[in-house]
């Protein structure tokens, strides 16, 4: 599918280059708002008002923290093996941002259109565990240490259950390529991967085993992105802050900016396989809400939705424990990811 | 090549930590994950308390014992009073004797609130915590009503009390008794029976009865394990026989009796109970006078006193010794959460740190108390 | 049970050991046992069928008077659910007493708060060091002759 600005400036180095800015632009902006809304929604959920003080709403609040983040003073701790020390932050918000390139926003606009997508997603997130560990172990303290080992397991752990549950949808579709899922889907909300995708009426023995799917692939990004309840990494409450115990200022908030941004990759990935994309609900009924800039209306809608659900989820849940993390993932979720599979596979040779 | 080094690593939980509820040093051997020994470093919060009730005068101890258990005021003024008038031989009026009895209920659910909610913040729910503070905000206004004090009251003195109560303090009481039932069960569902929360405190910290009672523990902890020993019911101070309410025990609901979610639990029960004690007094308050007749300068006869009261912690106790100056010659107090934590080494051992900050939590202690 | 005739029955197992019992203190009567006897005193009424004290719920180190040191049980039955006060001297010169830790762990804390703040020893004590104030504090601040002293490491204390 041609980029826009491959049909703009042509495919020339200049088009190439300029592709990330609308993304980074997004991924700014989304970082900024996400911690704003994480607090105003806490604050709905908890009976009491999030931030008002910079203006009625808070709108100005994180723009100000970030700008208080700037300013202070880069306290770095004795004896840190500063190359990993400083690289480490900038490591994990790379291997997230990286995951931006195939996110389908329209049907016009996908960064990089790779055949490969789903597969490149979930390789280049894992590189932020390289960056993580950077930071537990350079920063010369045992607490981050421990945080650091932790969030190794816990992130290795989980890469399984997520590529298993998103198999079922690669295995219908025989593609690995995002905006591929995103045209498969079309034909309004039915014919949504979570609803059993497109196809004949045979279809509904396969809706049970895509809502099970998509809630097993929305726990396991949970626990690749460090949300409670699997926070164990960054528990206030009990290693005080985890892996990001030694880092003040600007490094910490690209710690944080990588969660928040994880969060909407990962909801932008979920929208895209199981929720239609950029498709809209209704399909060619209303042929208006169809066009480009609607798409991305719709892309939006729907990954804000999961993004607010995770949300939802950090404010309610108590925290889960690092032996019962593994236990959970190992002991239930990989073989009921497994059993799904197979029972695609089943429901494939028999009605195709 | 280096040799690998499988030694055991010693870790801080230092004074300045979110989840040991003040100051408190806890050094963890550890074996991995595994805690193997634990170690409580204690005196940070020290502020010399006997050494200073012996230079003031009776009454003039009382502020200082509020700020002990700082969670608990009303509870810890109770004891020392009651240490004191035995010292002296004063009755008190029964009006007095009611509205104590409706003060100490009152604060033992803002301390239970404070417990339950902060043992939920340690296990990740944040929720719970605001839900159970704003709760307690409407029995702090209570208290503002009566003494205009939110947190440390100098309310219950030697013979009676410093103000007397208002018809609007009856009528706002009746109201917040009406509003919190419903709040409990809110908080039950929200926490005490998610399936999360049961599996990080179930079967953690398992406490045998027997190993409670000869250290000496106390209140939620000892009746966590399976005691049914209440000093409300079992040794009756003021007039806590005329009022009708149950024991909570722990008994192994969810997991075992003994473990951390029922020393948790008993406390979400004990709430329920103490509503219905303040149900009982507030309709019945006797007319009469709020203080006896205490002279101005307390000067008991020479002689000691030890009192033992339920505090939401624990047995509190004093023990005040007298030389018939207008100075008390020694006051001790025992405090339950000396106790409870001394104790935490024995428990601990086996589980994952994860658990030692629940072990922690559920013990519910305050360092005032402990290092006074 | 009351207080006589535990002080009988105690009287009959120890002849020595025991010191007089004070009953005409109008609000606790309690009596006195001598130091080097108190852990099988107290074992004994920990361990004794109609008594039963299984549970210490305080111990006190008190400056008792110009030469006296002295240490202050209270007792409780949970079982019979009776109560008892026990006293024993020890002189300021040597403060000596034996540890009642192998009767009740609770004694173990409570027996270093009141090294730390009297400057009881207590013989036998698995673990007898500082609790409340720092390890190398000076003095123990709860003696009525008690001088707070000018510098700690430095600092100057009373300001």
């Amino acid at each position: 599918m041609e980029n826009i600005f491959t049909q703009w400036f042509g495919d020339n180095i200049l088009a190439y280059i300029l592709i990330p800015i609308p993304v980074l632009i997004w991924v700014s902006l989304f970082a900024l708002y996400a911690v704003l809304a994480e607090r105003k929604i806490s604050a709905w959920m908890q009976n009491r008002i999030g931030p008002n003080r910079t203006d009625k709403y808070g709108l100005l609040q994180t723009i100000l923290d970030a700008v208080k983040l700037l300013q202070k003073e880069i306290v770095s701790p004795y004896r840190t093996d500063t190359i990993w020390y400083n690289m480490a932050p900038f490591i994990v918000f790379t291997a997230v941002f990286l995951g931006y390139a195939i996110l389908p926003f329209s049907s016009v606009f996908i960064s990089a259109d790779l055949n490969i997508g789903l597969f490149y997603f979930f390789s280049i997130t894992s590189i932020s565990v390289v960056g993580v560990l950077m930071a537990g172990w350079s920063s010369n303290n045992k607490y981050s240490l421990f945080g650091g080992m932790r969030t190794v397991a816990q992130i290795v752990s989980y890469e399984i259950p997520t590529a298993l549950s998103a198999l079922v949808v690669v295995m219908l579709t025989g593609t690995l390529s995002m905006q591929k899922y995103a045209l498969i889907q079309e034909g309004g909300i039915f014919n949504w991967y979570i609803f059993g995708g497109p196809g004949d009426i045979t279809k509904i023995i396969l809706i049970p085993i895509m809502f099970v799917s998509m809630a097993i692939l929305f726990i396991s990004t949970l626990a690749e992105s460090n949300r409670t309840p699997f926070d164990l990494t960054e528990a206030d409450s009990e290693l005080v802050a985890g892996v990001h115990i030694e880092y003040s200022g600007m490094r910490f908030a690209m710690f944080f900016f990588a969660e928040y941004a994880e969060m909407f990759a990962v909801s932008g990935v979920i929208t895209t396989l199981f929720l239609g994309g950029w498709q809209s609900p209704f399909g060619d009924l209303i042929p208006f809400l169809n066009g480009p800039v609607m798409q991305v209306f719709w892309f939006l809608a729907k990954s804000l939705s999961l993004v607010f659900v995770q949300i939802w989820v950090r404010w309610t849940l108590p925290r889960v424990r690092i032996d019962q993390l593994m236990t959970m993932c190992w002991k239930y979720l990989i073989p009921i990811t497994l059993v799904n599979v197979f029972l695609v596979g089943i429901y494939m040779l028999i009605f195709n | 090549m280096a040799e690998l080094r499988t030694e055991e690593l010693t870790i801080n939980m230092g004074p300045q930590h979110p989840s040991t509820h003040g100051v408190l040093r806890l050094v963890l051997t550890l074996n991995g994950e595994i805690v193997t020994d634990v170690k409580p470093v204690l005196g940070y919060l020290h502020r010399c308390f006997e050494k200073h009730a012996e230079a003031m005068t009776y009454p003039q101890v009382i502020p200082y014992t509020d700020r002990m258990d700082y969670l608990n005021s009303m509870n810890n003024e109770l004891a020392y009073v009651l240490a004191a008038e035995k010292l002296l031989g004063i009755e008190v009026p029964e009006r007095v004797e009611y509205i104590r009895v409706i003060m100490c209920e009152l604060q033992r659910i803002a301390s239970h609130l404070v417990a339950i909610g902060t043992f939920g913040n340690d296990a990740g729910a944040f929720t719970p915590f605001l839900y159970c503070f704003a709760d307690r905000e409407k029995v702090l206004e209570l208290f503002e009503i009566v003494c205009g004090a939110r947190l440390l009251y100098n309310y219950i003195w030697i013979g009676g009390l410093s103000h007397d109560i208002t018809p609007e303090f009856v009528k706002k009481t009746k109201e917040f008794i009406k509003y919190f039932r419903p709040r409990i069960t809110q908080v039950n569902n929200l926490l005490s029976f998610n399936k999360i929360f049961i599996e990080r405190t179930a079967n953690i910290g398992i406490l045998p009865p027997d190993v409670a009672i000869n250290a000496g523990c106390s209140g939620p902890t000892l009746r966590g394990s399976g005691v049914k020993y209440d000093l409300r019911k079992d040794d009756p101070y003021s007039i806590y026989h005329k009022f009708d309410f149950d024991v909570c025990v722990g008994e192994g609901r969810y997991g075992v009796a003994g473990d951390c979610w029922n020393r948790y639990f008993v406390r979400a029960l004990e709430m329920e109970q103490s509503l219905r004690i303040i149900e009982q007094a507030i309709d019945n308050i006797p007319e009469g006078d709020i203080a006896s007749a205490v002279p101005k300068r307390v000067k008991p006869v020479a002689g000691e006193s030890y009192v033992r009261t339920e505090s939401p912690k624990g047995e509190l106790s004093y023990y005040i010794i007298s030389d018939g100056s207008l100075n008390p010659y020694r006051v001790k107090a025992r405090s339950p959460s000396f106790c409870n934590l001394s104790v935490i080494n024995q428990i601990s051992r086996g589980y994952m740190i994860a658990d030692v900050v629940m072990i922690l939590g559920s013990f519910d202690i305050v360092l005032g108390c402990i290092d006074r | 049970m009351e207080i006589t005739e535990i002080y009988e029955k105690l009287k009959k197992v120890f002849e020595t050991g025991l010191g007089e019992i004070k009953t005409d203190i109008p609000t606790e009567p309690f009596f006195f046992a001598d130091a080097d006897k108190i852990d099988v005193i107290c074992m004994f009424l920990r361990d004794e069928e109609s008594l039963q004290f299984d549970n210490l719920s305080c111990l006190s180190g008190v400056d008792y008077d110009k030469d006296n040191l002295a240490v202050v049980y209270h007792l409780i039955s949970y079982v019979h659910n009776h109560r008892l006060v026990l006293k024993t001297l020890a002189p300021k010169s040597n403060p000596v007493v034996k540890t009642v830790t192998d009767v009740w762990a609770a004694a173990n804390w409570h027996e270093r708060e009141a090294y730390d703040l009297i400057g009881i020893n207590f013989e036998g004590h698995p673990d007898l060091r500082r609790i409340l104030l720092p390890e190398d504090w000076e003095g123990h601040p709860l003696r009525k002759d008690y001088k707070v002293p000018e510098f700690y490491r430095g600092m100057k204390v009373p300001y």
